[in-house]
């Protein structure tokens, strides 16, 4: 029963993981259509932000209020990786809209410089975040101990969902992105100024990775490699939910961190991962769309 | 193309990839690139006023965090003996080369400093797949490799003069202690490559022997980040001690997880392998705080050389770093190769090996005296088992009297013998 509980418990936080990592990307990559290998590198941002709040209070801040660093972490780094996704997308990725594989090569690029200026700035040795004290620890029911990172973690998920889902159907803004997304030629002569649409969708997505960052902080250490250990399952658990849909990337990111979670419980890791991906792939082979597909009029769609 | 058929091209391909990183990091790189060359290096370079010597260590990459106090500790040694009057008359110079973390860069930047550069000693490498990478270099162009981390052992290369323990001067000693303490069942866990898995086959072997069980095998990936499922298994197993061959940052994950499920060394005793003073340093001395080590030398070490040692370091890198078994193991190969030129009195690696070969290189290092051991080319070194404070440094709790002899075959363990404990491949 007990072993029941936690591998329920992990699976249900191993995807509460990727479903962050993966719901900017599924705004950036699912509706956008960019591929931005910079993604892992804005949760690495969104990382090393939280290390740097914490650094910021523990010297300038009263210790009374020392444990609420990490809400000033999560603002700041969504605001940072929001500003930072804004100036990439004005620069490089506005200029390359409909080109594929030259948008993939750039972003790969601007993620190897953002890996080197982090080992240049916070070197390369990892650094560690301290959890804040109320969630140091963790809650005992029964036999099972859930800790309260990860408790929290799925919180700060289930929140930033309702937020997006809020921004995308209940907002002025959203309904523009929608239509844009959906239609951009008929967007544009309703007036929609799709240009403005793009860069603050791109911003938005972005700035969801530097939440993620602040989550995978508690977890392990920070280094300039953290965000490539999620990037490729991030789109992969887009593509397995299909593109566009976030309902399908809440999902797919259930798909796979179960899936992972209880092979693993079974299997040696790196086994767990290999089959995991090879149910992905014979999984696309059959629905090479993912689970959810959009209906579209458009004609660009086969 | 299409957008849907670009889509499935992509994630097919993305996910193939990784899958092909799996497997190929699940088996192990133990090849690397072999050289053909076999002329023996030109000396050209050692004539004059001073003497060139070859580092090769990864100063990018995901080794560059350990690898770089390694190289520092060398950098050390050599400017020391530079002060001091250099050796046999000359001062020595370096160049250093980036492996990049990479086995096969390791090899061709060996043969570069080699045969390009007429370097004929080289002290380098960290990861066992990087020296067995650059092994066959050292062999086919006859120079001279330190290697000055610790390693699983079952090697004996005689152009290779390995500074850091074999399996018997760490993990054996280190399962010894915890028998004699009355831990009965082990759980193994490690990353996953060649050390972790070697070490494991010992351990195994040597828990089983003493008629005491082991309780679970896991291994984890390198850069693994979630360590959940993991420690699920370990609280189903409920074993008395973790036996800990984790590298890298896994370490910071798994214990911080650990602690974020109330986990002590109170209810989950650890014994690690490759937890040094740096990286207690990362992941906090309030986690690791009464969690055991095996190594040879300790920041803490009391002997006279160690309290100059630390304070040239810190010197030298700055008033926060901290020295550990890896850069003292690398510090002590600088001078070991000096006084092994200077009993041979010439730079040519034939000579130098002929005087090594005397079992008389010794060097009175931080650690307390090693000596090259004639045969196998490993050191004699005292074991000492240690525990972390509150303060973040690692204490001594228990130490073998004398320095072990080397071993790296595990051939005088009769245990081990029967149990055919033999190299991964």
């Amino acid at each position: 029963m007990e072993q029941v509980v936690n591998t329920l418990f992990n699976g249900l936080s191993l995807s509460s993981i990727y479903l962050l990592v993966a719901l900017g990307l599924s705004i950036t990559f699912g509706l956008m259509g960019v591929i931005n290998m910079a993604h892992g590198e804005f949760v690495m941002i969104g990382a090393y932000m939280t290390f740097v709040t914490q650094q910021f209070f523990n010297q300038y801040m009263p210790e009374s209020i020392g444990s609420l660093y990490y809400f000033a972490a999560i603002i700041s780094a969504f605001v940072v990786t929001f500003i930072l996704g804004c100036i990439m997308e004005k620069l490089l990725i506005s200029r390359l809209y409909g080109r594929k594989i030259d948008s993939l090569l750039a972003t790969w690029g601007v993620s190897l410089i953002l890996q080197q200026a982090a080992r240049t700035i916070f070197g390369t040795q990892g650094v560690n975040v301290t959890a804040p004290s109320f969630l140091s620890g963790g809650l005992t029911i029964g036999g099972c101990t859930f800790s309260y990172n990860r408790i929290f973690i799925i919180g700060l998920v289930a929140v930033t969902i309702v937020i997006v889902w809020a921004v995308m159907n209940k907002s002025g803004f959203g309904m523009k992105m929608r239509a844009t997304m959906q239609n951009r030629p008929m967007a544009q002569c309703m007036g929609i100024n799709s240009r403005k649409v793009d860069l603050l969708t791109f911003g938005m997505g972005s700035g969801l990775a530097g939440i993620a960052g602040c989550a995978i902080a508690l977890l392990g250490s920070i280094d300039s490699t953290v965000g490539q250990n999620y990037i490729v399952y991030s789109f992969i658990t887009v593509v397995l939910g299909g593109v566009g849909n976030i309902l399908g990337t809440v999902l797919g990111s259930g798909i796979i961190g179960f899936a992972s979670v209880f092979v693993e419980t079974y299997q040696s890791s790196s086994i767990a991962r290999a089959i995991v991906l090879i149910l992905v792939i014979v999984f696309l082979q059959f629905r090479p769309k993912g689970l959810f597909t959009i209906r579209s009029r458009s004609l660009d769609e086969e | 193309m299409g957008k849907k058929g670009f889509l499935k091209i992509f994630a097919t391909v993305t996910a193939s990839a990784l899958l092909a990183t799996c497997m190929l990091t699940g088996c192990g790189n133990s090849g690397g690139e072999t050289s053909s060359g076999a002329s023996t290096a030109s000396n050209q370079t050692n004539s004059g006023e001073s003497v060139k010597v070859g580092l090769l260590h990864s100063l990018t990459g995901s080794m560059a965090i350990s690898e770089k106090a390694v190289s520092d500790a060398e950098k050390l040694a050599i400017s020391e003996i530079n002060e001091s009057g250099g050796v046999l008359g000359k001062k020595i110079e370096y160049q250093e080369e980036d492996g990049a973390s990479d086995p096969s860069t390791f090899a061709t930047k060996a043969e570069k400093l080699i045969d390009q550069d007429g370097v004929t000693t080289v002290f380098g490498c960290w990861t066992s797949s990087s020296r067995k990478a650059v092994k066959p270099v050292f062999e086919d162009y006859n120079a001279l490799l330190f290697y000055p981390v610790q390693y699983e052992g079952m090697e004996s290369s005689s152009n290779i003069v390995y500074t850091g323990a074999a399996p018997n001067q760490q993990i054996v000693p280190a399962i010894d202690y915890l028998i004699e303490k009355g831990y009965k069942k082990f759980f193994l866990l490690g990353s996953d490559y060649v050390f972790p898995r070697t070490a494991n086959e010992i351990i195994d072997a040597q828990v089983k022997n003493a008629g005491l069980e082991v309780v679970g095998t896991e291994y984890a990936d390198m850069d693994q980040t979630d360590f959940s499922t993991i420690i699920s298994k370990i609280e189903a197993a409920k074993p008395d001690v973790i036996v800990n061959t984790l590298n890298g940052t896994g370490n910071v994950s798994f214990f911080k997880q650990m602690a974020e499920k109330n986990y002590t060394s109170k209810e989950y005793m650890t014994m690690s392998f490759s937890i040094a003073e740096e990286e207690v340093k990362t992941i906090g001395a309030d986690i690791l705080k009464g969690h055991m080590m095996s190594w040879n030398y300790y920041q803490t070490t009391e002997t006279d050389t160690n309290k100059k040692f630390v304070a040239a370091y810190k010197d030298m890198f700055g008033k926060d770093r901290v020295t550990s078994d890896p850069a003292e193991a690398a510090y002590d190969a600088v001078y070991l190769w000096k006084a092994a030129v200077e009993k041979a009195n010439s730079f040519e690696v034939g000579d130098i090996l002929k005087a090594i070969k005397s079992g008389e290189i010794s060097f009175d290092a931080p650690e307390g005296k090693v000596t090259i051991d004639g045969d196998n080319q490993h050191l004699y070194k005292k074991v000492i088992i240690g525990e972390v404070k509150e303060d973040g440094l690692i204490y001594q709790v228990h130490a073998t009297d004398e320095p072990v002899k080397p071993d790296p075959y595990l051939e005088t363990y009769e245990w081990a013998v029967k149990a055919g404990v033999k190299p991964l491949e």
